[in-house]
Order: C-alpha cells, then sequence, then structure tokens
C-alpha cells in the first residue's frame, strides 16, 4: 500500500504532522495496524483544531441553537432560518486569518470564495457579504500593504463573483500587527424545502467530482496553517495557502443551483478545508454510510501527484455531490456547460468504511464514524489571565478631564477606527443583484430579498458585524454580551427585528490556561446575550493559535447578527436627512470611560470594566426602534459605540460622501465628566431624528426606554453644548466630514 | 423581445432583465453565449456587466469570440439596436463594434460609488427619453473603465457626435474630481457612427427603483424601448 516516495510512517512523522502522542495511540488503536501516509494526512487534518474543534467543542455545546425560526443549526455548512412565506435564509462567518497574514491577497480571495460555497452548497443563492477585518497600526508599511492586498483580494473575489458586499467593519489595534483577522459573512436565500444538506445517502449511489482540477495548492492549510502559532518560520508556510478564482466559482454556482433545480442531487459538500478528505468523511459520517473512492478519476492539474496530495489538496472551487443512480449524465451536461471538470469518483457504499483506491491499489481503508465524529475533545485548563484585576482598575479621579472636546472629537474623527471606511468598501461591489437599499457605512446593511426567479419581495434583511477587542480584553464575558448587543441594536436601527446570529471566535493559543478562560468566558457570554436577545446562534466558526512568537491577539469574538424587515418601504437610515427634525437621544448615559477610544487615545490607558449592558433594556429599545420606523416616525437612527455620543452626532451629519449634510444643534443634561457626556460609551443608546418627537417620546415611555430631546437638525454646524448654556463643541460639520473621510486615505495614499 | 447575452462570468444579466422586465414590462430573456443566433422575435440586443471569462487576458476579450458575438455582429450591422453596459462595453470595443479601449482606472484600483453623467445627445435610441444637458446619477463598479482614444480620434468621435455620455458633477459641470476613473475627455458612454450602438460604463440597471439606486437609469432604458416601440412588427432594424 506505500507509494514509493511515501515516507515511512511512524511516531516521529505523527508528532510533525500535528497529533499528540494520545492522539497517535487513538490512530493505532482505531486501525489495529500502522497508518499509510495518505491516512496518517487523513487523521492529521480531520483531528486538526480547525476541522474537528476539539478545544472549543465543550463550550460551544452550552450555545441556544434552536428558535422558532430555526430550520438548521450548526453542523451543517452553515444555518439556515425561515422568513416566512416559503423562503429561508442561510448565512454563516468564517475566519481566514493566518493565510491572510501569509498571501494578503490570496488568502482574503479563498476566504471569500470558501464562505460563499459553504452557502450555495445548501441550495442557496449567495446575496450579500461582509467582512470584519484587524490589523496592526497603519504607520506601519507591512499593515498598510497587508490591508491593501486583503481589501483588494476581498474586492477581486467578491466583484468578479456577482456578490455584493454590503458591509463590514476595520480596526487597528497593536496586538493584530502579527496576526491580522480576516473575517468573511456570506448570506444567501433559498426556498425553505429546497435546502440542501452534506449527506452521501442511498448505497449505490454515485459520488460525482465538479469544479476545478485538483492541485498541490493549500496542503495542510487547515492542520498546519490554521491550527498552530506563527513564528519566524512563519513566511515559509506560503504554500499552505490557496489561490483563488472568482471565475470558477461563479460558473460553479450557476452550475449547482442548476443542478439542484433537478431532482438528481441527494448531498452536497463543498471541498474546503482538508479537501476532497473532510468532504467525503463528512458526507459519509451524517449519512451513515461509507464511500469508494477511486483517486485516478480525479481532475488533475498537475500529472505525478501523490495519494496523499490528492487527498490532501485544498485547491478552491470544488465540490462533492452524491446524485441518484441514473442521473449522472444529467448533472455531467449542466456543469459541463459551464465549462467546469466533472467526474464520477466513487460509490456510497454500506459498509462505513472510506476506501480510497489508486492505480488499482486501497491506498486508504478506514473506518469513517471513529475519524469524523470520535474526533479529539479537550476539555483544557482554564485559568483568569494573573494581570486582569489590575486592568479592570480605573479610578477616574486621577484622569485628567479633557480640555478639548473639539480637539478630541477631531483627533477620533481622524483615527483608522473611527474615520471613514469609503476607501475600503468603494473598492467593492455593493450593489449587484439589484438589492442593496442601505449600503456600507450605516449601521446594518438593509439587502432586499428576491426569489430565484427574480420575482422582488416586500421582504429586506439587515445585516450587522460588531465586536469591541478592547472590551473582550478587559472583561471577555461583557465584551461578548456587548458584541451582541450592538449587532442587534445595528440591525434594530433600520426597524428590522434581529433573527439569529454567526460568530468566528478568533482567540490565541488554547493550550494557555489564561487564553482558554477567555475563550469559555466569551462563548459564556455569547449564550447568555443569545438567550436574552432570542436570537439564536446557528452557525460560527473557531479560530484558534491567533498569535505570533507567543504573543496573543485581544480577544476578538466577531458577532454578525441578521434581521428581518417586513414590508420594508419603511426604513430608517443611521443620517440626519433633513433639516428641522427633532433628535431624540434613547438610552441613559453614564459615567464609563472604561475600555473607551477616548481614555485610549487622549490619554494613552486601556484600562477599567467595559460599559455595563442591560440586555432587558435592549430588548425594550429594540421594540421602540422597529415600531418607531413601522410607525413612520423615525427617519434616523444611529447607536451610540465607539467614541461615544460625539462621534455618533457628528457621524449623524455625514451623509456618504456625495450627499448633503445636515447640521445639528444639541444641549445635553447632567452633570457628567465633559468626557462622559461627549466620549463615553454607555451602551443601550441610539441618536434619532424624527417629525414628531412627542409620538416618539410617548412610545419610548410606553416601552420604558428613557428618551428625551436633546436637539434639532439643521445649520452646517455641529454644535453641542450643556444645558448650563456653555458650548462644548461647536464646528462647521464640513471640517469634520473632512477629517472623518481623510482618516484612511490620507494614510493609505501618501506613503 | 430583449435579448440579454450571457457569457460565462456575466453577472448583471439578470438585473438587466430584472430592469427590462420586471420594472419596465418588456419581454426580456437570457441568450447563452454558445448560441449560434439572437432568438428571432429580438428587437435590441443587451450585454450585461460582470466578469466575462472572469475578464483574464484583458477585459472583454474572450468574450468577443463567443458563438454569440458573430450573431450580434450581424445584428449591429443591418441596424439593430445594441446596448453594452460596463463590461458589456468592454466586450463592445473588443469587437470594434465601438471605438476606443477601456484601460486601468486612473487610481488603480475597483471603484463602487455614484457618480452624475451628462447627456449630450438625447436624439439617440438610448437616450430620447432625457434631454440635452440633462444630469443623471448612476453607479459605477468596475476596476477597467478609463475610455481611451488618441486625442485626434476624439476629436473625430466628438465631431461625430459619438460622445453621448461624459462624467460631470451634480450641477452637469465637468471637472477632474467629477470624472471616477481618469477617461479621456471625460467619456462615460459613446456610440458607433450609424447611432445603433451604444456603450457606458455606468450600470442603468442597478438604478431603475427608487429606494434601490434611484430611477435615473429608467431614462436610458427607457429611451431604449421606446425606440423598440417605434419599431414596426417584424422590423428588427433602425431604418
Amino acid at each position: 500500500m506505500r507509494h514509493r516516495t511515501d515516507p515511512v510512517v511512524d511516531h516521529a512523522l505523527a508528532r510533525e504532522h500535528g497529533l499528540s502522542d494520545e492522539e497517535w495511540q487513538r490512530v493505532l488503536s482505531i486501525l489495529g495496524r500502522t497508518p499509510t501516509f495518505p491516512e496518517l494526512g487523513i487523521f492529521s487534518v480531520m483531528w486538526s483544531e480547525h476541522c474537528s474543534y476539539k478545544s472549543s467543542k465543550n463550550c460551544l455545546r452550552t450555545l441556544p441553537t434552536q428558535g422558532e425560526h430555526v430550520l438548521q443549526g450548526p453542523g451543517e455548512n452553515a444555518g439556515a432560518v425561515a422568513i416566512g412565506d416559503g423562503l429561508a435564509v442561510i448565512f454563516k462567518i468564517e475566519s481566514h486569518n493566518h493565510p491572510s497574514y501569509i498571501e494578503p491577497r490570496q488568502g482574503a480571495a479563498t476566504g471569500v470564495g470558501g464562505i460563499l460555497r459553504d452557502i450555495f452548497t445548501m441550495g442557496a443563492r449567495p446575496i450579500a457579504s461582509l467582512d470584519s477585518l484587524r490589523f496592526g497600526p497603519l504607520d506601519d508599511p507591512k499593515q498598510r500593504y497587508l490591508l491593501r492586498g486583503v481589501v483588494d483580494g476581498i474586492g477581486g473575489y467578491g466583484n468578479a463573483v456577482g456578490v455584493a458586499t454590503v458591509g463590514g467593519e476595520a480596526q487597528f489595534h497593536p496586538c493584530y500587527r502579527g496576526n491580522i483577522l480576516v473575517n468573511a459573512f456570506n448570506l444567501g436565500v433559498v426556498e425553505a424545502d429546497r435546502i440542501f444538506l452534506a449527506n452521501a445517502g442511498g448505497i449505490g449511489n454515485p459520488v460525482i467530482y465538479a469544479g476545478s482540477k485538483t492541485g498541490r495548492d493549500g496542503i495542510h492549510g487547515a492542520s498546519l496553517l490554521a491550527s498552530a502559532e506563527f513564528d519566524d518560520t512563519t513566511q515559509n508556510k506560503r504554500p499552505t495557502v490557496q489561490v483563488g478564482d472568482p471565475f470558477t466559482e461563479k460558473c460553479l454556482i450557476e452550475a449547482c443551483l442548476e443542478a439542484m433545480r433537478t431532482d438528481a442531487i441527494i448531498g452536497i459538500q463543498d471541498m474546503g478545508a482538508a479537501g476532497l478528505t473532510c468532504s467525503s468523511f463528512e458526507m459519509a459520517s451524517r449519512a451513515g454510510t461509507g464511500i469508494e473512492m477511486d483517486l485516478d478519476r480525479v481532475p488533475q492539474r498537475e500529472t505525478q501527484m501523490t495519494p496523499y496530495e490528492l487527498l490532501l489538496s485544498e485547491s478552491q472551487e470544488r465540490m462533492l455531490l452524491v446524485t441518484r443512480v441514473g442521473a449522472e449524465d444529467r448533472v455531467r451536461e449542466i456543469f459541463e456547460r459551464w465549462e467546469l471538470d466533472v467526474a464520477v469518483v466513487g460509490r456510497v457504499t454500506g459498509d462505513g468504511r472510506m476506501r480510497v483506491r489508486w492505480h488499482g491499489e486501497t491506498v486508504v481503508d478506514i473506518p469513517v464514524d471513529p475519524v469524523a465524529e470520535s474526533a479529539p475533545v479537550y476539555d483544557r485548563p482554564r485559568q483568569e489571565p494573573a494581570e486582569l484585576r489590575a486592568r479592570q482598575q480605573l479610578d477616574l479621579s486621577k484622569i485628567e478631564p479633557e480640555a478639548d472636546p473639539l480637539g478630541a472629537l477631531e483627533a477620533l474623527l481622524d483615527t483608522p477606527n473611527l474615520g471613514s471606511k469609503a476607501w475600503i468598501w468603494r473598492q467593492y461591489d455593493q450593489l449587484v443583484q439589484g438589492n442593496t437599499i442601505v449600503g456600507p457605512g450605516g449601521d446594518a446593511a438593509l439587502v432586499r430579498v428576491k426569489r430565484e426567479d427574480g420575482t422582488p419581495t416586500r421582504k429586506a434583511l439587515a445585516l450587522a458585524v460588531d465586536c469591541n477587542p478592547r472590551w473582550c480584553w478587559l472583561d471577555p464575558h461583557a465584551g461578548t454580551v456587548a458584541a451582541v448587543a450592538e449587532s442587534a441594536r445595528n440591525v434594530s436601527c433600520t426597524g428590522a427585528r434581529p433573527l439569529a446570529l454567526t460568530n468566528c471566535l478568533n482567540f490565541g493559543n488554547p493550550e494557555k490556561p489564561e487564553i482558554m478562560w477567555q475563550l469559555a468566558e466569551a462563548i459564556r457570554g455569547l449564550g447568555d446575550a443569545a438567550r436574552a436577545l432570542g436570537t439564536p446562534v446557528i452557525s460560527g466558526n473557531v479560530s484558534l493559535y491567533n498569535e505570533t512568537a507567543g504573543r496573543p491577539i485581544y480577544p476578538t469574538p466577531t458577532i454578525a447578527m441578521v434581521g428581518l424587515l417586513e414590508p420594508w418601504d419603511r426604513f430608517a437610515v443611521s443620517h440626519f436627512l433633513k433639516e428641522g427634525l427633532a433628535i431624540v437621544l434613547l438610552g441613559e448615559t453614564t459615567e464609563e470611560l472604561g475600555g473607551s477610544e477616548w481614555l485610549a487615545l487622549r490619554r494613552g490607558l486601556e484600562a477599567g470594566l467595559p460599559p455595563r449592558v442591560d440586555l432587558e433594556h435592549e430588548l425594550r429599545l429594540q421594540q421602540v426602534l422597529q415600531q418607531g420606523v413601522a410607525q413612520g416616525l423615525l427617519l434616523s437612527a444611529h447607536d451610540v459605540s465607539d467614541g461615544g455620543l460625539a462621534l455618533s452626532l457628528a457621524e449623524c451629519t455625514f451623509a456618504g460622501p456625495r450627499g448633503l449634510r445636515v447640521g445639528a444643534a444639541v444641549t445635553l443634561p447632567g452633570g457628567l465628566r465633559t468626557e462622559a457626556l461627549l466620549f463615553g460609551e454607555s451602551t443601550g443608546r441610539v441618536v434619532a431624528s424624527t417629525q414628531d418627537a412627542k409620538a416618539l417620546l410617548a412610545l419610548a415611555l410606553r416601552e420604558g426606554v428613557p428618551a428625551r430631546v436633546v436637539g434639532e437638525t439643521g445649520g452646517d454646524e455641529l454644535r453641542i453644548a450643556r444645558d448650563s448654556g456653555e458650548v462644548l463643541i461647536a464646528v462647521a460639520v464640513a471640517r469634520l466630514h473632512e477629517i472623518w473621510s481623510r482618516a484612511l486615505p490620507r494614510r493609505l495614499e501618501e506613503s | 423581445m430583449f435579448a440579454v447575452v450571457q457569457f460565462p462570468g456575466s453577472n448583471d444579466d439578470r438585473d438587466m432583465r430584472f430592469a427590462m422586465k420586471s420594472v419596465l414590462g418588456a419581454p426580456c430573456e437570457l441568450v447563452w453565449h454558445k448560441a449560434l443566433e439572437l432568438p428571432p422575435d429580438t428587437r435590441a440586443v443587451l450585454l450585461p456587466g460582470g466578469f466575462s471569462y472572469g475578464d483574464y487576458l484583458r477585459c472583454g476579450a474572450m468574450a468577443r469570440f463567443s458563438p454569440i458575438m458573430a450573431a450580434v455582429r450581424r445584428f449591429a450591422e443591418a441596424g439593430g439596436l445594441v446596448l453594452g453596459t460596463c463590461n458589456g462595453f468592454q466586450v463592445l470595443c473588443e469587437a470594434g463594434l465601438l471605438p476606443g479601449a477601456l484601460l486601468r482606472n486612473q487610481q488603480l484600483h475597483f471603484v463602487c460609488d455614484f457618480v452624475h453623467v451628462r447627456i449630450e445627445r438625447s436624439d439617440t435610441p438610448f437616450t430620447s427619453r432625457a434631454r440635452k444637458g440633462a444630469v443623471l446619477r448612476l453607479p459605477i463598479k468596475h476596476g477597467e473603465g478609463a475610455y481611451y482614444v488618441r486625442p485626434a480620434e476624439l476629436a473625430k468621435l466628438e465631431a461625430a457626435g459619438q460622445v453621448v455620455l461624459r462624467y460631470c458633477d451634480a450641477e452637469g459641470r465637468r471637472s477632474t474630481d467629477a470624472n471616477p476613473n481618469g477617461s479621456v475627455g471625460d467619456v462615460a458612454g459613446v456610440c458607433n457612427a450609424r447611432g445603433n450602438v451604444f456603450g457606458l460604463m455606468p450600470h442603468p440597471e442597478h438604478a431603475v427603483e427608487a429606494a434601490i439606486g434611484g430611477l435615473d437609469g429608467l431614462q436610458l432604458l427607457g429611451s431604449l424601448l421606446d425606440a423598440v416601440r417605434s419599431l414596426s412588427a417584424g422590423q428588427r432594424v433602425l431604418a
């Protein structure tokens, strides 16, 4: 069974493949013999952190995944939620962090390609993407190179494949200098009764390979690249990064959706992490079947590929399908019309084994279930970081007050974190498929739903992605609760009702107890908030080992929330639309400066406890927003988050790069210290504008949400005063807009 | 019937059909690029945006060799109405059905934004619903949209009235700031000498609903519909 170029398999080789001693023993006992080289490769990828979730599985089990609308929770390629009238949405967010650091353009591009396949594999047409990006500070040329490359990769792939990128977030912090984050989200629409699963059912059914040819790229992307820390040999891992071809993906989308409209397909799975291996094992495992496969029939990009390479290649744009007997030709005809490779490579068997032949020899013969389902699960030790309590200490009486509020606002608007992200999203096609009601730059994107035949519906989806990593570093539970709450609030600001969420948990090395503690705390927070807000966790991804040379990133549990707005003929935008509107502040401002942007930028401190989140209040606030929009009371609604109220008000006066700008005069009550009033980041607040303040205040009162009229839109200045008459900020909107607009371009184009 | 050609890699084909069929109520079908003939009742051909053949080699360079393009050429040469948007414009230039070429944007990267364009001629089958000098707000989304012809040729096109659309600001004034990609002469759209083939980089099909992109695209697509309706039954070409 041994190919002439295969190395001898032993304990040492297993260790090089990332298997622990205990895992090696488990392999030996499952097989009752030493594995072949391809078999070792299979165990190594299937049991990698990336594919098996072995460190996080125990915690993830505690998450709420069910709900009245949930059609499919975690465990399939993506989750599915019913949106009524026989339609469903399928969505998920996934990381492509390490590949994007090593090769930013291809790493990010294949991140987009991979998440798209997770969506259309289930029968949905992908309609909208979001991206959550994190880099080190832009004064470092390497970070500028990474940002440019990642944006180019996301745009290059997403634009060509014809799926709109409608929103996202980008943040910059030194902790990401050696380990950037690229999290890609996609959502698709499908008829609820036409969802396809990754299921190799029906003994004797043909197993069909379709898409790109298999090459030598991306071998061990999942096991060696995604499941280990970075060090100074990192650049040598470049060959583990895959290369994307959006043109093939576009053809693959159309061919798969067309094939799915026939009755030919039993199950379908994309070849993502660990390629042919992972896809075939998962399909067989879910169906309780086996598969026999002939590697000679796999379409190959280059000659002389070994079974090991064929099984582990992560070449992109490939699918594995199980069809009905006799439907092969029909499926073949569809894929060939789209000029894609297609081949019957095997059959479904009933004996629960994976048998792979090559040149007439059996090179793999292992039981499916022990590999796919009995992967090791670790309950790794957890320990609160020793310095956490010190980090959380913040004595406000020792913080020097802000002497120059306008200077502080301008400085905040000029940071890459709070400045306009238009430089990024102008490089993305935000409009293709013709559904974008609200694109990037607002609280949430708003995307109209069409049926596959093109019939427009009255349904629109609100999409938002959020995380404040500094808060998660100060308190992973509270920070994660806040991320869920903010994403739900952002979705609600359009008028939509939050339905469900997906998440991407980006953390350091879980073998360190402090990291494992962060991960466990974050998952606990995720569960608490998701339960309280009634938004189940329907899919997600865990990305661990995000550290370089022993320095971990801040815990970054990215939350993407999806909401439904129906009918969508009434919705709120995030900026002031015209003069003469009353500005209403929903929610309460308290003296909270812990973990704020102001504290970090103006006092150089990352300390304190993050602002408190009252999930009951969030639910009431959502009601006010949804009803306010439905009743036509709310013309705009903008969440108060990073940078506080002053920053939110400034953003409300910016109406996009070429739009009209409407100023505002605001008077704020209370005896709070200036920096807490202007720049504190108390949660649960929204700046709204309305023509009928009386009705809006009455609505808020009914729902039990604190609300007050704080000013009026109009003029070309942003003016913020205390009710004592003291003017805190008075500045031309055009000036603020210029600073905010130039925050990224001035750093990226003039270097 | 409006025929929207579907190349592998076309992205805006379904959106164009949506605009013609669902919004304007005109019969409109997708036609596969391997077809040797246009459907017999074709009254106008639409080449949509996207990345035909991945835009590998050069935008539109491979699509021009698709079998359907021979039929599109015959149709155009017989006076049939042909509209190309974005990638469709690039295909028409590559096929020699329109003058000039589309180069990489001046700023080198892809740009998606709403821009203003000025109607330079209202006496074409593509602009009859607009008045000369009118300013439309339309989206662009392209990486290779910088229109180029040699200066002498640009002068000839201008003299012949083939420059149909130019980038401008909201008030209709031309300026470097208002030109999003570095096109010569701020050219956003040109027609052939006969006036029956028109290509533009902006996307009228993404501006056909008030809340999704605005309605300005209808001025162009509606003009084309008017032109087709003015053809007598059975007639496929302009007189």
